[in-house]
């Protein structure tokens, strides 16, 4: 795609609004509609449409595929270690009180949050990685033959 | 919400219920971060450990007929998830546990030979997320939830049952099939949830129960019963729905096969049966005839004809899938028959077909290592040049048919038993005669392990392949002398499911 110069100049542009957006939607999803998963999906949005314009490599540059495939999986372990928090100071797994036991809503608040961002940084990188794994097969035809 | 919660005052006692299923799903991806073979197959191995660990405090716990409740996030059940142990789930989570343990042993000694060293890693990773999967379904007393866990144990098992691709590809389209059928029965079964849910407004299944009383006459609930059985049905392998099962225990690599044939259709067949008996009220009338209209007949026709394909079968494992269709026959006959004996014959017949299907494919597995194909041709003589684990398959085998002695008479007789007290006579005949099918398509293998001459010489496996197939092997008589474990607490069980 070496000839697309618009495509890239707004690609270089959108992908940092997009991650934004996605940011927004993930500290706002307790308030607003969205979260985790919303979130994740959008900031993936950003990488594919990165990796789309500008090449499979120059996105593995930013994100490589080690990367992405460790941080899908730190993702459910922030999620699970809120909840094994709550074991470990003597509340039911997940329960969010543990986190303040003084100001019940606070914890709950905060927990929703931790669980929230296990959530998108899981969703996000598996977005990522099987976008990945699609575009990773080796294609059929050049990109110069169509 | 939760305030009248004590604040804090959890012993790890407590959380025992969350443990058992939280242990392997924390160590999942674990693994994934830590990204090193030998620490993963450590790991895997003491998770599943601590599992069974947790399992037999838990059947100790609930041994004497109390069941122990856990609120997840501290929220009160019909708002909350619960989870609940009693008697059924904590045997199926002991099964689960043991088998898994036992597979993992057998993993480190063969695996290499079948899965290339850098997706171990994944493959392990996997493995404790099909765990966690089924010792959710077990553990939960959420129909929601338990569709959740299904998820997680299916879809980790359509990549398990792939990863046989490195040796023959067709593990492919076996998986692929699966990944169809499995998501045609896991809809079926939301759309059952669904429309109970319509009915009731609750997802909590002592909840729901309490409702569903008041309401047996309703359509929406008959239809959700309906697909909640063609659903499981299909997870479950029940006859005609079936087609899948065949082709994914063959192609699948040994150790996902082991761990497949003990655990996944048992976990199903034990929803069914919660929902039967915790969910609905099995005395209402669309329950009850539907068992034994359909059901029934469904039974009798897999133990049968599954058994008579089996014997024709050449591909040795493909011929035990088909046993393993054949007894899954057998336990929904058991259930089919709506009395207590039936189902303790049921549950009973779950666990002593997962150890004795477990040993069948592991030392199936062993000869594999040495043999390269599971064909009964490349098996004659093994009997000399490979003992142990030929005497360990023999002894599978009997169990499988039911010889005095070993698990497999147990439950068989109680099975029989469970007929001829209800008075299906004709049903009896053919329980006899499915296991005298069985007798011939095992007698086949063991003509050919034992009275053949073999053409090439192998070596004995190693002591650490032949440990794992020596416990479960032991365990197939075990289970056959000692009945305190299976057939007490099945007792138990359907005490508590017929209240």
């Amino acid at each position: 795609m070496k000839h697309h110069l618009i495509l890239k100049v707004i690609t270089k542009f959108m992908v940092g609004v997009i991650v934004l957006f996605g940011l927004y939607v993930q500290f706002h999803g307790d308030y607003s509609p969205g979260g985790g998963f919303q979130a994740g999906v959008i900031i993936a949005a950003a990488f594919i449409l990165y990796g789309i314009v500008m090449g499979l490599e120059n996105v593995q540059k930013v994100m490589p595929i080690w990367f992405a495939q460790r941080a899908a999986a730190m993702g459910v372990l922030v999620y699970a270690l809120t909840g094994v928090f709550s074991i470990i100071f003597g509340f039911e797994f997940l329960n969010y009180h543990a986190i303040s036991p003084e100001h019940p809503k606070h914890g709950q608040h905060y927990g929703i949050i931790l669980v929230e961002l296990g959530v998108g940084i899981t969703v996000t990188f598996v977005m990522i990685a099987i976008y990945y794994s699609f575009a990773g097969r080796t294609p059929r035809l050049d990109d110069k033959e169509w | 919400m939760a305030s009248e919660i004590k604040q804090g005052t959890l012993e790890l006692v407590n959380h025992l219920p969350i443990l058992q299923v939280i242990t392997p799903m924390l160590i999942a991806p674990i693994l994934v971060v830590l990204n090193n073979k030998t620490l993963s197959w450590l790991l895997s191995f003491l998770g599943a450990l601590a599992c069974l660990f947790i399992s037999i405090l838990l059947i100790q716990a609930v041994s004497d007929g109390s069941i122990l409740t856990y609120y997840l996030g501290g929220w009160v059940p019909p708002i909350g998830i619960e989870y609940r142990i009693d008697a059924a789930n904590a045997i199926l989570l002991f099964l689960i546990s043991i088998i898994s343990t036992i597979v993992l042993i057998f993993s480190y000694s063969s695996l290499h030979a079948e899965i290339p060293e850098e997706k171990h890693t994944l493959f392990y990773s996997c493995f404790l997320l099909c765990l966690t999967g089924l010792l959710g379904v077990v553990a939960t007393a959420d129909i929601f939830n338990v569709f959740v866990f299904l998820e997680i144990s299916s879809l980790s098992t359509y990549v398990l049952v792939a990863q046989g691709a490195y040796l023959d590809r067709r593990a492919l389209s076996a998986s692929f099939n699966y990944l169809i059928m499995g998501t045609i029965g896991a809809t079926f079964f939301v759309i059952g949830i669904g429309y109970i849910y319509m009915a009731t407004g609750s997802l909590n299944m002592m909840d729901i129960a309490e409702r569903v009383n008041q309401l047996s006459d309703n359509r929406t609930i008959q239809a959700g019963f309906a697909f909640i059985v063609v659903g499981m049905g299909l997870k479950l392998a029940m006859v005609p729905l079936h087609v899948w099962l065949p082709n994914a225990y063959t192609f699948a690599p040994t150790v996902v096969t082991c761990f497949l044939a003990a655990t996944a259709t048992k976990v199903a067949l034990y929803v069914l049966i919660r929902f039967v008996f915790s969910v609905f009220n099995y005395e209402d009338s669309f329950v009850n005839e539907l068992f034994f209209l359909l059901l029934m007949p469904l039974a009798v026709i897999a133990m049968i004809a599954a058994s008579v394909i089996a014997i024709f079968k050449q591909n040795l494992k493909k011929l035990l899938a088909y046993s393993s269709l054949a007894q899954i026959g057998y336990m929904l006959l058991g259930l089919s028959l709506m009395n207590q004996k039936g189902l303790a014959s049921s549950l009973v017949h779950m666990v002593n077909h997962g150890f004795t299907k477990a040993a069948l494919f592991m030392s199936l597995g062993a000869f594999m290592l040495k043999t390269k194909n599971v064909y009964i041709k490349s098996l004659r003589g093994l009997g000399k040049s490979m003992p142990f684990t030929s005497a360990a398959f023999v002894i599978g085998g009997l169990s499988l048919i039911g010889v005095p002695g070993t698990a497999g008479f147990i439950s068989k007789w109680l099975l029989l038993e469970a007929a001829l007290e209800t008075g299906y006579w004709l049903v009896a005949i053919l329980i006899i005669a499915s296991s005298l099918f069985a007798v011939i398509y095992i007698w086949k293998i063991i003509e050919v392990l034992y009275f053949s001459e073999s053409s090439e010489a192998y070596n004995e496996v190693s002591v650490l392949t032949l440990m794992p197939i020596w416990i479960l092997a032991l365990f197939c008589i075990f289970l056959g002398i000692n009945t305190s474990l299976t057939v007490d607490v099945a007792n138990m069980a359907t005490e508590i499911l017929f209240k």
